[in-house]
């Protein structure tokens, strides 16, 4: 056991993947000789060589298309977003050609795509995007978001073993900030998987991500109050773990989903749906949500705060929830 | 034309040409039946650049068809028959009626990758086919081909760059048939041969007589050669023409006749029939020999197709995910040894050869290797380009003799050559 950063943690699932097996290889912008923006694949280069860790030009498009045309070789790619935002400039590839590969024609696509998403730091519109839900709504992606170092490893490993592209999200504000005994050497999280972060009876909290952290602190100020909150950690949000979902809100007949994403066709929406097909009668009280605004990722700190949840919006929204 | 071909290989590009214009006859005609679920997108005319490329690959290469390359996916092995399915959207068909027309492939045994109807898409992809197989150390070749009109995407710019930049063993067949759906090339694109923009990705380029069957293995084959030995990509134009509309539904009233004429006159099955008499590679009786295997498949494959069953509603959902039906195993022809440390590590630093300055002597060292992902064999093919020496750059500043010389010599230069306005005709 040693204590390290998620970022630490997605370091090491690398390395452990790239010295498990020599068809995993990794391509991005900077991502050798300067180790990626964030540093996460530093060293990677050093040992493994150009030919597995490979700089690519700034080229989303080409970086998801040649990771996708290796992969039909039967190589595990891991290819990096710089930031996740700039997916968008190869949204084609992934939800045209890498998602509907298997289903079209039988072409597994064992891939997988990584980078930097989220805010919180200052990062401004094009630096602190959640994408997610574009490819959470494309058929043939799996979804992958951790909020702890455990689960990052754990996941990048499930995800680079498993046969379907996997988008895997980092968020930012947690690369350092998140800190983990976790143990060295080999282990795994099953996608499609959500966890009980913290048991409880009066209401369920359900979030992901950095509004992960933001929940359980939300929750532990609740809890002064006399109000006991279960918090459900996603950790993968296609496919999305119905079972978890529904045992905890048939347990405590109340549900808040928090988000980062924008409000407006985020998870929440598509959890409520679900809840409502699966558990209405257990419901004593509207689903509530809490989320980022219905705006993009604004630049200055008392704005981007606006946009974000928080401690005080989440628990706020929870005393209205137990007041039913 | 010369004939490098063995005989039985000229009557076997003839049997495919032929095999790909009847079939698609017969596409036609099921579509007015009403038998054909989606569109049928005619290669009428085009049939010598889909055999004359796909002919010139080893069965390890592999290939990724366009919308037009029905024939290319008939010399990699496909029958008729998938072909059928595939329009009619079978169940038997490659992808169980999951999608239509020559969308379909076969990762392990023909090596032969979809096409989406999204352009240029295919080119990074198969440049990470092509840069896979180096570095598994299969000695493969990858080729696809883009349309004139898929050539302006964003796709086709990022995947050739990329392609260029890791000097991978690609071949990009540039198929100009000279209409994108209704829209001429010269509105499209401000050059008149497209191989002029290999010039732009430092690869190598050729233009080829599409409708000659022969000149395009040929080149094809040249070209995949190179591309074996380590040289990097190459951009093939055909020129064709496309002699029907973008599909089925569409007349293609907006094609000059005179145009229809000139090509007419050039169809490479009508061409490659005259050589093949000319150089009594076979006779009459060999042609209808062939002429009729050709009739025997169709109309069995046909009948297959006609005759299968559609797909059941249920297994609509079927197959989004890869749920341990597939194995994934690359094939390795190389010990693994060498992409593991200790020989696979390296110093992470970058060697710059040249330091990107104007005339500075500059010998650029195009780096297979350590551009990343370059295997043994494409390491061994460096090559140093030299750079053409300039003479330094000499702004004129001052009134010393250099300075007075260098004015004088540009000023006899301008005289020589009169004004750009001048030079223009009345």
């Amino acid at each position: 056991m040693s204590e390290i950063t998620m970022l630490e943690a997605i370091r090491e699932a690398l390395f452990e993947e790239m010295e498990r097996d020599p068809a995993v290889v990794a391509l991005g912008e900077d991502i050798g000789v300067y180790g990626g923006a964030f540093k996460v694949t530093e060293g990677l280069l050093a040992k493994y060589g150009p030919e597995r860790v490979i700089d690519t030009p700034i080229s989303e498009t080409a970086i998801v298309g040649a990771a996708c045309g290796m992969s039909y070789l039967g190589l595990r790619p891991v290819a990096e977003m710089q930031f996740i935002d700039f997916i968008a400039c190869c949204f084609n590839q992934v939800t045209n050609f890498v998602a509907k590969s298997h289903y079209r024609w039988g072409a597994p696509v064992p891939m997988v795509l990584r980078g930097p998403s989220g805010g919180g730091v200052h990062g401004g519109p094009f630096h602190s995007a959640n994408p997610e839900m574009y490819f959470v709504h494309t058929p043939g992606l799996k979804v992958v978001y951790p909020s702890t170092a455990y689960d990052a490893k754990g996941l990048l490993k499930s995800a680079i073993r498993d046969n379907n592209p996997v988008l895997f999200f980092e968020h930012k504000f947690l690369y350092r900030r998140v800190k983990e005994n976790i143990p060295r050497g080999d282990y795994t999280v099953p996608i499609g998987k959500a966890v009980v972060r913290r048991e409880g009876n009066d209401l369920t909290i359900l979030s992901y991500a950095a509004a992960a952290h933001t929940s359980l602190d939300a929750a532990a100020l609740l809890a002064k109050e006399g109000i006991e909150a279960e918090v459900i950690d996603l950790r993968t949000l296609l496919p999305l773990d119905h079972e978890t979902i529904l045992s905890s809100v048939k347990k405590t007949n109340k549900l808040l989903v928090v988000h980062e994403d924008t409000r407006t066709g985020g998870i929440a929406g598509e959890i409520a749906a679900l809840v409502c097909e699966g558990a209405f009668d257990h419901l004593d009280a509207p689903i509530a949500r809490v989320t980022g605004l219905d705006t993009p990722v604004p630049y200055s700190p008392p704005l981007e705060e606006e946009f974000l949840p928080s401690i005080e919006k989440v628990a706020a929204a929870a005393r209205e929830l137990a007041k039913y | 034309m010369n004939a490098k071909l063995t005989p039985e290989q000229h009557l076997e590009l003839y049997y495919f040409m032929q095999l790909n214009r009847q079939l698609e006859e017969r596409l036609v005609r099921l579509f007015r039946q009403n038998k054909i679920v989606g569109g049928v997108y005619s290669s009428l005319g085009q049939e010598a650049v889909s055999v004359g490329t796909a002919y010139a690959l080893e069965p390890r290469d592999w290939l990724a068809p366009m919308i037009r390359n029905i024939g290319a996916l008939l010399v990699k092995g496909f029958k008729p028959r998938d072909i059928f399915t595939q329009h009619m959207a079978k169940y038997t068909s490659p992808t169980h009626g999951k999608d239509g027309t020559s969308h379909f492939g076969d990762l392990k045994v023909r090596h032969v990758v979809s096409p989406i109807s999204m352009l240029g898409d295919l080119i990074p992809v198969m440049t990470g086919v092509a840069m896979a197989g180096r570095y598994l150390g299969q000695k493969i070749v990858a080729l696809t081909w883009i349309g004139d009109g898929g050539s302006s995407t964003g796709a086709f710019h990022e995947g050739l760059n990329f392609a260029a930049a890791q000097r991978a063993p690609f071949v990009l067949v540039l198929e100009n048939n000279q209409w994108a759906y209704s829209t001429p090339v010269a509105r499209q694109v401000p050059v008149r041969d497209l191989a002029e923009r290999a010039k732009a990705y430092g690869i190598a380029s050729k233009i080829v007589d599409g409708n000659d069957v022969v000149a395009v293995y040929e080149t094809t084959k040249a070209s995949v050669e190179d591309c074996r030995a380590g040289r990097g990509p190459v951009l093939i134009e055909v020129k064709t023409m496309r002699m029907k509309g973008h599909a089925q539904h569409d007349p293609a009233e907006y094609v000059p006749k005179e145009m229809f004429d000139y090509w007419k006159v050039r169809d490479p099955i009508t061409r490659y029939e005259a050589f093949l008499t000319e150089h009594k590679l076979w006779d009459t009786k060999k042609k209808a020999e062939i002429d009729a295997r050709i009739e025997r498949e169709l109309d069995e494959d046909q009948k297959f197709a006609e005759e299968s069953p559609m797909p059941k509603p249920e297994q609509a959902k079927e197959g989004v995910y890869c749920e341990g039906c597939h194995t994934i195993d690359a094939e390795w022809k190389r010990p693994k040894k060498e992409v593991m440390p200790p020989a696979a590590s390296v110093e992470a630093i970058w060697k710059v050869a040249d330091f990107g300055g104007i005339g500075v002597e500059a010998r650029v060292a195009v780096q297979a290797a350590s551009a990343g992902n370059g295997a043994k064999q494409a390491a061994e093919a460096v090559e140093e380009v030299a750079i053409e020496k300039q003479p330094p750059m000499r702004v004129p500043f001052g009134r010393g003799p250099k300075d007075r010389a260098f004015e004088r010599e540009r000023q006899e230069k301008h005289a020589a050559k009169p004004p750009r306005h001048k030079r223009r005709r009345r």
